[in-house]
Order: C-alpha cells, then sequence, then structure tokens
C-alpha cells in the first residue's frame, strides 16, 4: 500500500511539474518582447541555480565563487564561436568539461588539505575574482573590452543556437525544465542519498562506508559544468560577454539568491526564488533610475536575503509545500525506508 | 634603485598596519562569535566617508577624524549586533555567509543612493606633505595613519589581555557555555565585540581616507582583503592579523613595482589561494572553525 501511494504522489508531483513548465510555454508564447527577456533570465538563473542548489543544498559545499563557472562557460562559447565560428554546441559542451575539470581540480586541493566550510567558500570567491582579473588583461579573450557576438541574421538556427529573443527563451525554458527534473532525479539516486548523508555527517557517512571526498569532488565538479553551460547560454543571450559583468561578484550573488530565497535542496525551490528575486531586483532597478537612486535594486536584493533568512529559512518554496502538505504533500528529505531482508 | 626599494617597502609596512588594523576588526568578530562578517569592507567604506565628511565640514585633522568614525561605528556595530547579528550567531555558517551578503549588498546600495558611484578624494593637505627619513621619504598621511593604527592595535591588545572586560571576552571566546555558567553577560560580551570590530574597520577607514577615495564600489575589495589578511595570519589569532597586515601590505607594493596595475589587484587572490590550500591555519595556526 505505502509503493502505492508513494507512486501515486510521485504522479501528481511530475504532473504538476509538467503543468508549470507548459504555463511557462502558454507565457512565451503570448508576452511581450520585454516579459520575454526578463522571464528568459529568469530561467537561465533558475537553471544555474539549480546547479548551486546542487552543491550546497545537497552536496553541503558552499560556493560564493560561481561566476568562475558561468564566465568560463560564456567564454568557451564565446571564443569558439565569435574566433573560429564553431558552434556554440561544442562551445557549451567544452565549456562544461573545462569548467567541471576547474571545480575539480579546486575540490580536490581543497578536500585533500581539509580546506572546508567557510575557507572552501573564501578560495571559490579568490579563485573567482582571480579569474575576472586575469581574463580582463589578457588580449586574446578580449581584456576589458569583452566579446560581441554578431547580430542574429533573424531566422530561427538550432543548429548554430542562434535566434530571436523569444528563441532563447523556450532555450531557457528547457534548461530550467532540465534543472528541476533533474534536481529531482538526483536527489531519489543513490548519489543523492549519499551526498545528503555527507552534507549531514561528513564523519558518520564515511564510517558508513561512503568514499566522501570522492563524492564531494564528483558534487563540486558537475555543479561547475552545469554552471558553465548556462554561462554559455547566458553570453548568448546577452550578446556580448565582459569579465566583469560574467565573472564578477554580482554573479554569484545572482545565481545563490533563487535557491536561498526559493528554497534550498529543493528541486523546485530555485525555480520560485528566481522568480521572486529576478524581477523584484529588476524592478527595483527601474524604479532607482526614475529617482535618481542608484543603489535601490541592491538594497532590495540585500534586503530579500536577510528577511528570508529571518523568517522562512528553508525558504518560500518548503514554506509553501508545508502549509498546504499538512493536507495532501509528503515531507521533503524523508528516510526511506529500509527494505527488509529477502524482501 | 635601491632607495627606490626602500621606500616602496617603507610605504608597503606603512599601510600594513593599517590592513592589520581592519583585519584585526575581522578576526576580533571571528575569534569570539564564530561568526565570519562578509560585511566588513562596507565597515571600512563607512569609515572612509566619515573621514571625507568631518574633513570637508570642519576641516578637523585626520586623527580626529577617526575619533570620530571609531564611536559612530562602535555604535553602529552593537546596534547592528543587537538588532540583526544576534539572530543568526547560532545558526548554521552558510546560513551567517548570506545573511552578512545581504548586509553588504544592503550597505552598500545604501551608499550608492545617498552618496552616487563618483569618487570622492578627501581634500587633505596631508597627501602631499613628505618627510625625509634617510634614503627614505614618506607621505605624512600614512606616517599618521600608521602611527595611529599602531598604537591602537597596542592599546586594544592591551585592553584585551590586562582588563576584566578582555578577560570575560576572551572567556566567552573559548568557551560560550563556560561562561555562561559563570555569570558572564554573554549576549553583552557580544554587541560589544561587534562594535569594537566594525569600530576597528571605520577608524582604518578614516585614516586612510587621504590615500583612497571614497567610493562605494570599494567595499567587496576591501572585505576580501581583510578576508586575506587573516586567513594570511590564521583566522581569530591576534598577531596573525597584524603580521598578515603587515605582509599583504609590502607584497602589494612590491607587486605594483613590478606588475602592472591590474596584476597588482589580483595578487591578493592568488595569495589567498596558495595561502588557503598549503597552509589553511595561517602563519598562526588559529581553531578549527
Amino acid at each position: 500500500m505505502q509503493r502505492t501511494s508513494d507512486q501515486a504522489s510521485d504522479a501528481k508531483r511530475w504532473g504538476a511539474g509538467a503543468l508549470v513548465f507548459a504555463a511557462l510555454a502558454v507565457v512565451g508564447g503570448m508576452s511581450n518582447a520585454y516579459v520575454i527577456s526578463l522571464l528568459t533570465i529568469v530561467l537561465l538563473f533558475t537553471f544555474m541555480g539549480q546547479s548551486w542548489n546542487l552543491m550546497l543544498g545537497i552536496g553541503g559545499q558552499l560556493s560564493i565563487g560561481h561566476a568562475l563557472f558561468v564566465g568560463i562557460g560564456a567564454y568557451a562559447v564565446a571564443i569558439l564561436n565569435i574566433k573560429y565560428g564553431v558552434t556554440p554546441w561544442i562551445g557549451l559542451l567544452l565549456g562544461a568539461v573545462i569548467a567541471g575539470s576547474v571545480g575539480a581540480v579546486l575540490a580536490w586541493l581543497s578536500f585533500r588539505f581539509e580546506v572546508r566550510g567557510i575557507y572552501f567558500a573564501l578560495l571559490t570567491i579568490a579563485a573567482a575574482e582571480f579569474a575576472r582579473i586575469m581574463f580582463g588583461g589578457w588580449d586574446y579573450v578580449g581584456g576589458m573590452q569583452g566579446l560581441f557576438y554578431q547580430a542574429p541574421s533573424g531566422a530561427m538556427d538550432l543548429r548554430m543556437l542562434r535566434g530571436d529573443a523569444r528563441f532563447y527563451y523556450f532555450v531557457a525554458l528547457a534548461l530550467a525544465a532540465i534543472g528541476v527534473a533533474g534536481t529531482e532525479l538526483i536527489s531519489r539516486s543513490y548519489w543523492g542519498y549519499v551526498w545528503r548523508a555527507m552534507r549531514d555527517d561528513d564523519e558518520a557517512a564515511r564510517a558508513l562506508g561512503v568514499r566522501t571526498f570522492r563524492h564531494k569532488v564528483l558534487v563540486v565538479s558537475i555543479s561547475a559544468a552545469t554552471a558553465a553551460i548556462g554561462g554559455g547560454v547566458l553570453g548568448l543571450v546577452q550578446g556580448a560577454i565582459f569579465p566583469d559583468s560574467i565573472m564578477g561578484m554580482a554573479i554569484s550573488v545572482d545565481v545563490l539568491i533563487g535557491p536561498v530565497v526559493g528554497g534550498l535542496g529543493t528541486a523546485f525551490g530555485p525555480l520560485v526564488g528566481s522568480m521572486v528575486a529576478i524581477p523584484l531586483h529588476h524592478a527595483m532597478g527601474v524604479l532607482g533610475d526614475a529617482l535618481g537612486l542608484p543603489g535601490l535594486n541592491s538594497v532590495a536584493y540585500g534586503a530579500v536575503l536577510i528577511l528570508v533568512v529571518w523568517f522562512l529559512p528553508d525558504g518560500i518554496w518548503p514554506s509553501i509545500v508545508r502549509l498546504y502538505g499538512a493536507i495532501q504533500l509528503p515531507a521533503r528529505g524523508r528516510i526511506p525506508q529500509l527494505r527488509k531482508v529477502g524482501e | 634603485m635601491l632607495s627606490l626599494w626602500l621606500n616602496v617597502i617603507a610605504g608597503g609596512v606603512l599601510i600594513g598596519l593599517v590592513y592589520g588594523l581592519v583585519a584585526l576588526g575581522l578576526t576580533i568578530i571571528f575569534g569570539v562569535m564564530r561568526v565570519v562578517n562578509f560585511a566588513h569592507g562596507e565597515m571600512v567604506v563607512f569609515g572612509i566617508y566619515i573621514g571625507y565628511w568631518t574633513v570637508r565640514i570642519w576641516d578637523v585633522p585626520i586623527v580626529l577624524a577617526a575619533a570620530i568614525a571609531a564611536v559612530v561605528m562602535f555604535v553602529f556595530g552593537f546596534l547592528l549586533e543587537t538588532l540583526v547579528v544576534k539572530r543568526f550567531v547560532n545558526r548554521p555558517h552558510h546560513y551567517q555567509f548570506i545573511v552578512f551578503i545581504g548586509l553588504s549588498l544592503l550597505f552598500s546600495g545604501v551608499l550608492l543612493m545617498s552618496f552616487g558611484p563618483d569618487p570622492r578624494p578627501t581634500a587633505s593637505q596631508l597627501s602631499f606633505q613628505t618627510v625625509s627619513v634617510g634614503p627614505l621619504t614618506l607621505d605624512w598621511a600614512r606616517i599618521q595613519a600608521a602611527a595611529t593604527a599602531g598604537l591602537l592595535i597596542a592599546a586594544l591588545g592591551a585592553y584585551l589581555k590586562y582588563s576584566a572586560f578582555g578577560r570575560s571576552l576572551r572567556g566567552a571566546a573559548n568557551n560560550r557555555l563556560g561562561g555562561l555558567v559563570v555569570g558572564l553577560n554573554i549576549p553583552r560580551i557580544y554587541a560589544v565585540t561587534f562594535g569594537i570590530g566594525t569600530a576597528c574597520a571605520g577608524v582604518a577607514g578614516a585614516l586612510i581616507s587621504p590615500l583612497f577615495d571614497a567610493q562605494p564600489y570599494l567595499a567587496v575589495d576591501f572585505t576580501l582583503l581583510a578576508f586575506v589578511t587573516v586567513i594570511v595570519g590564521g583566522l581569530g589569532s591576534f598577531g596573525g592579523a597584524l603580521l598578515g597586515g603587515l605582509t599583504i601590505g609590502v607584497a602589494e607594493a612590491i607587486a605594483a613595482l613590478m606588475f602592472t596595475p591590474s596584476m597588482k589587484t589580483a595578487l591578493p587572490y592568488a595569495l589567498l589561494i596558495i595561502i588557503l590550500i598549503f597552509r589553511p591555519r595561517g602563519f598562526f595556526g588559529a581553531k578549527d572553525i
């Protein structure tokens, strides 16, 4: 009986998810260019938020330097495409491989030498800032002047991943859907249980025979690679990349704000958080410009972060779930039932 | 050539003392409360603005501006701890980090709203007066900043070592529960500690206001610089903060001579990466987090 009711609620959850994304697709078909460009950014940061969520929310490793991986992805696509005319598909793949390797090396070095917690977070910031300054002084990648994509011809070109704003909206929507479904699948997989075990108690997990070192490197590397894919698409959408904007601290904050506001470690949290925080940031930026107060968007971001951690430490999405969860949804992070021997 | 190098190194030592004071603020807060103040750079920038405005309005000497910054920033830190930070002291580290990133965004946004993005140079004659000692030619602003910072570091060290409050503060740092058992007023100690930490940053900011133009965007750089400094010296270590400050000051000065300006700004991060990886507890090996 237990299994069937689980399966029923699973089907409901996947159905609800599919419904949300179908609704978003309809929105993309109907909205004007302004709404579409804003929602594209929201969806891209949902995807990158998932990558960050995977690392802290499930793997327990705090990164404040995800801009490093986002920037690597954006540069890999831009350099191959702008300088050599190579399709962004190869750039995305290469960017993911490079960022994944950089992430693995960083993680390997830090965890080998027991650089954990806050020290690891500082290491990620230092690596991102170092890379940003180096890219700014590197003429081959355009230095501070950045790299510019050619304006799209107007026709949708899936092979070269070029098209109008609506085309990129659907690309971002597909990425976000993959991100949400991927997080859900990973958190139910063997790796998901292992990563949460090492997040909650590293030593206990090790005592049970989990090779936590290997898994920590793995989670950082996967997170870095997915962040790079998001970065590659972000660069294409923006049409130009500069080291200060694509590798700056602001990107690291944009990446983490979705999952923190929406709900750490949940599949839907980053989507909900990005939907709330990014339009708010944008609206406050517009309002600030109108009032002649240039820092208003930054104040709004800061206030949202503080208020969420203060009053809704689990984020907005789990609070919604809990509100209705009393009726039907199962609690998140439940402990799996152990199977009896011989079953 | 030799005198150029000596001058550069002396300049690095002088600014290094001020960096030491910034790092000391961060390290005291961490050592006692175990919270990582990621908004520390904003406190330095507040100090720079206080220096800018006091010198501009009243034309006071920079040491007096630093004293005003100390009082203002102590009260600010005390209130910030009582109203906000207090609620997050016992939360997991990543929540604290995120709250402080929020505070940092909030403060830099407020600075931007209040003063705009343009840099404001403090109109002080100090920057143009120089003193010659043997082969060295040093500017008066740096000497005054370094002397004040050095005196403050020594005074704070003595105060924490010999006063009753210093003893209870160290007790709270060593063993919070034990402190509560023997009747220490832990919430008050935390608030005062946070006030002292932000005051250190504010004073340092006011002292360097003749050298750094006041600008909201400086904050992140100062935050990371403070982290580099304390990690070089060992997070939570008093002597380490001072040694870290001197190391970073001299390293930056030498880098400015040897590399292009953009490479100079990358140096602290390169140092942070190397030290984190190979000597994560710093020179003075403080306690684990």
